[in-house]
């Protein structure tokens, strides 16, 4: 099992000019990455739809790399965006997966059958031409390099340990430092899309 | 949605003497404003099912290519199915199909952040399903985004036998997003009034497409 900021620091070796969706590693992500206005730290606007969103910027901007790091639960809640990415076959797609089999924000809770579902497998029945599994941060190291500079979509589960959080909501601290809206502003300008 | 003459017709359907079998042909009748006349009041208590089902699919279509829609966010119902097949044969519009209508509020917030112009295409059903989704990812994020949902159950005189025409306006204004009723060819400019309204409030409005003709009321 890895630890989230390892993974992502691997990852991040290997980033290059790729747009980040960092999801549920979003506070990792803000402190490691060093292009904060191609990276899209969201928060959880609504549990289930990182994907689609990825997506969906993924088909608006074909000639930019998309990275998405998903979560199990997000996953299971919108599963079926699987299928839609599948048909799409974006090939700026790369959707990395944080598998900690639980509802980490919510104080641990278990997901659904979370020990013994199979989500690369489960990628590539809907249709995803190549998907993966690393549970080392070792392997994962390796092989992110070759993953990055194959064709998308690509899916890519992680099984990382997770970090839960018992406090209310209003006490924890905040580690989004520019609201939803101004990181779209920001990437669009990045991007050179007016507003 | 009724099909223009000449259009054909789809697989399967032999009957009936246009593109849609058995098509009724009442005469259109306006819903509003309604004056306060004793002929008015006379004509309320009609109960009847008068319309025109003469909402074509190539009239959203332009609507659509007025407004620079680039990607179709969608997932299908009755009241649009004809235009499904225009829409496909369109070069210049992606098809994006969802298999739950929430996924379709996140999918299009990603489209315009990448810069493109979205339009979720679901029906009330799916719209109700969607509530988190549309409030997390397009009323919160100030995302401009027309909802053209189909209107199920919905009836011209008031009396409906669907919970789902029953909930959709009141959902609708429970999440205070604005909405416009289109119901027929000479309503199509409301489509764009409803583009330039999401553009200048950053809100999502919806398009209610009210098509009496799948039977459904």
């Amino acid at each position: 099992m890895m630890d989230t900021a390892e993974m992502l620091k691997a990852f991040s070796r290997h980033r290059g000019n790729a747009i980040v969706v960092p999801g549920r590693g979003g506070r990792h992500w803000v402190e490691i990455s060093d292009k904060p206005n191609r990276d899209v730290p969201l928060g959880d606007p609504a549990m289930g739809g990182h994907a689609s969103f990825a997506m969906g910027l993924a088909l608006a901007q074909p000639g930019e790399k998309i990275v998405l790091f998903d979560s199990d639960g997000d996953v299971q809640m919108g599963m079926g965006i699987l299928a839609t990415i599948a048909e799409q076959q974006p090939r700026n797609f790369y959707h990395f997966m944080l598998d900690n089999k639980c509802y980490a924000t919510t104080g641990g809770q278990p997901v659904p059958n979370a020990l013994k579902l199979a989500y690369h497998d489960m990628a590539r029945a809907c249709g995803y031409p190549r998907a993966y599994a690393y549970d080392n941060l070792e392997t994962f190291s390796i092989n992110v390099e070759r993953i990055l500079n194959e064709p998308g979509p690509v899916f890519v589960w992680l099984k990382v340990r997770p970090e839960i959080e018992n406090k209310p909501i209003g006490s924890r601290s905040q580690w989004r430092k520019r609201s939803q809206v101004q990181v779209v502003m920001d990437l669009k300008k990045e991007l050179g899309i007016a507003s | 949605m009724a099909l223009k003459d000449g259009a054909s017709r789809p697989p399967g359907r032999t009957e009936g003497p246009g593109p849609y079998p058995a098509l009724r042909t009442y005469a259109p009748r306006a819903i509003a404003p309604r004056s306060n006349d004793e002929d008015d009041a006379a004509e309320d208590h009609i109960v009847s099912d008068v319309q025109k089902a003469a909402l074509s699919p190539e009239t959203v279509l332009a609507q659509m290519k007025k407004n620079g829609v680039t990607h179709v966010v969608w997932l299908p119902d009755s009241e649009t199915n004809w235009l499904f097949v225009l829409m496909k044969a369109d070069p210049s519009l992606t098809l994006v199909g969802v298999n739950r209508e929430g996924l379709a509020f996140s999918a299009a917030s990603g489209i315009y952040a990448g810069g493109k112009t979205p339009l979720i295409l679901i029906q009330n059903t799916g719209l109700m399903e969607s509530g988190d989704s549309m409030r997390g990812w397009t009323m919160q994020m100030e995302v401009p985004v027309v909802l053209m949902v189909g209107y199920r159950g919905w009836t011209r005189h008031g009396v409906n036998k669907d919970t789902a025409a029953t909930y959709t306006e009141r959902f609708l204004n429970a999440f205070n997003i604005n909405y416009y009723l289109v119901e027929e060819d000479a309503d199509a400019e409301r489509i764009s009034t409803a583009f330039a309204e999401a553009k200048k409030t950053k809100r999502p409005v919806a398009v209610l497409v009210a098509d009496e003709y799948h039977g459904f009321n």
